[in-house]
């Protein structure tokens, strides 16, 4: 019985550093991580807003909204994201400045753009 | 065609007619139920009441096949939360045909998420088909995430590339292609040269005289290019065909019924098994089109197509699932 309350209090030690390591990195390096992501909705077969210009580090989060599915791939490949059904998403985290154009290679028509400044 | 029956369709009429190319364009949409012939080039349509009038012969061809489409296995939205039940009446509907056709050409979309379990419920139904024969070509909802790879290994295991093939059946020449792969930013569908190059030397050695029925998922032709509704390089394609006298398109991925011809070629859309598409234009988006529940099977259809030798032509029968 003594024994299980001082594991407990072992665990509950091991929660509370973890915590703080979170928070520490949180208010670090990782300060990105807690910004809301961008949003680009899919709807009616078209990415909206159409262009999204967003910080480095920034975070982008497709989802789609029709009743079809559709996915985002960069043209240069840099990213692709897995097949996305009704109301799944995406997320992308931009590290590196530049312009990076993407379209549903399901229905290619539909294009769009992230400007990472 | 013996006769005139008064319900006759000739698409000759103002912005119908010929062009200054003098192509002839003819255009039906879902639900009427038509019965085309093309003849030297012109092509005429008959509502399905005229069928009665026509003769057992010119309604039984030698060879008969059916053309389905879009079965998009796995969608379960309005308009059609059980796209089982409306390919299993598809199926109904096929069994039911005066002529039992020889076999089945599936035009794509099998499968809504190209999911094994998809692709299986498919297959379990269609075994109840009179036709035990069918014949795949991919649409883009059977190749997703893995470019098509259990596509092949399903369907295509005597196929080149991507998944295209032709063969033979009753002195006619049928070509598969698969337009769905490698698509382009901004594009539409594509061929790519490979299958190109494999196009023009599969035809090379046929007489002038074969008739020609070309299939693949995304239309031929530029149906409405806004939408993605046609396909990039199929110019090149098409060009290997003019010096026969007879070519029929058949493509699927638009969900609705539509026809037209182009000097010897007679190109056909087909109703989808599992929901409806707008007109083009007529909506902000081509998605689903959500229509009451008793409508739905008047949207949705199955095509029996039936050649007669010596005709020049194949006739084409759009029925819907009601």
């Amino acid at each position: 019985m003594k024994g299980s309350i001082y594991r407990l209090g072992i665990a509950g030690l091991v929660i509370v550093a973890l915590m703080m390591a979170g928070r520490a990195k949180g208010s670090g390096a990782g300060a990105t991580e807690e910004k809301p992501a961008t949003e680009i909705k899919i709807d009616n077969f078209s990415f909206s807003p159409n262009t999204v210009t967003v910080p480095v580090g920034s975070t982008v989060r497709w989802t789609n909204h029709d009743d079809v599915p559709h996915n985002v791939v960069n043209d240069d490949k840099s990213f692709k994201s897995k097949t996305m059904d009704t109301d799944e998403n995406f997320s992308y985290t931009f590290t590196k400045p530049g312009t990076y154009t993407y379209f549903c290679s399901i229905h290619p028509k539909m294009t769009g753009k992230v400007v990472v400044q | 065609m013996a006769g005139k029956p008064n319900d006759e369709i000739l698409h000759d009429h103002n912005h119908d007619g010929v062009d200054r190319r003098g192509f002839l364009k003819c255009m039906a949409w879902a639900g009427t139920g038509a019965f085309c012939v093309m003849q030297g080039g012109v092509l005429k349509s008959y509502s399905l009441s005229a069928i009665a009038g026509l003769t057992e012969k010119q309604k039984k061809g030698e060879l008969s096949f059916v053309q389905i489409s879009d079965s998009h296995m796995g969608f379960n939205k309005p308009a059609n939360t059980d796209v089982a039940a409306t390919l299993k009446a598809a199926i109904d509907k096929i069994n039911a045909l005066p002529t039992a056709p020889g076999f089945i050409l599936h035009t794509g979309d099998i499968t809504h998420l190209s999911k094994p379990e998809e692709f299986d419920g498919v297959d379990q139904l269609l075994k109840s088909a009179s036709a035990k024969d069918v014949f795949y070509v991919p649409g883009e909802h059977d190749v997703l995430g893995d470019d098509g790879k259990q596509y092949l290994e399903r369907y295509g295991k005597a196929a080149k590339g991507a998944g295209w093939y032709s063969f033979d059946q009753k002195g006619v020449h049928f070509i598969g292609l698969v337009n769905v792969m490698n698509l382009k930013a901004g594009g539409l569908g594509n061929l790519g040269n490979e299958q190109l190059e494999w196009m023009e030397s599969d035809v090379k050695h046929l007489s002038k005289s074969t008739p020609i029925v070309v299939f693949a998922h995304i239309p031929l032709w530029s149906v409405y290019p806004e939408w993605g509704w046609g396909t990039d390089d199929s110019a090149q394609a098409l060009s290997y065909l003019k010096r026969f006298g007879s070519v029929t398109v058949l493509n699927g991925h638009i969900h609705q019924t539509m026809q037209k011809v182009e000097g010897n070629i007679t190109f056909h859309t087909a109703a989808s098994t599992a929901f409806p598409q707008p007109k083009p234009g007529s909506a902000p988006s081509p998605g689903p089109m959500k229509v009451p529940a008793e409508q739905l099977r008047s949207l949705l259809g199955i095509r029996d197509v039936n050649y007669l030798p010596g005709k020049h032509a194949l006739a084409v029968i759009d029925s819907n699932l009601e």
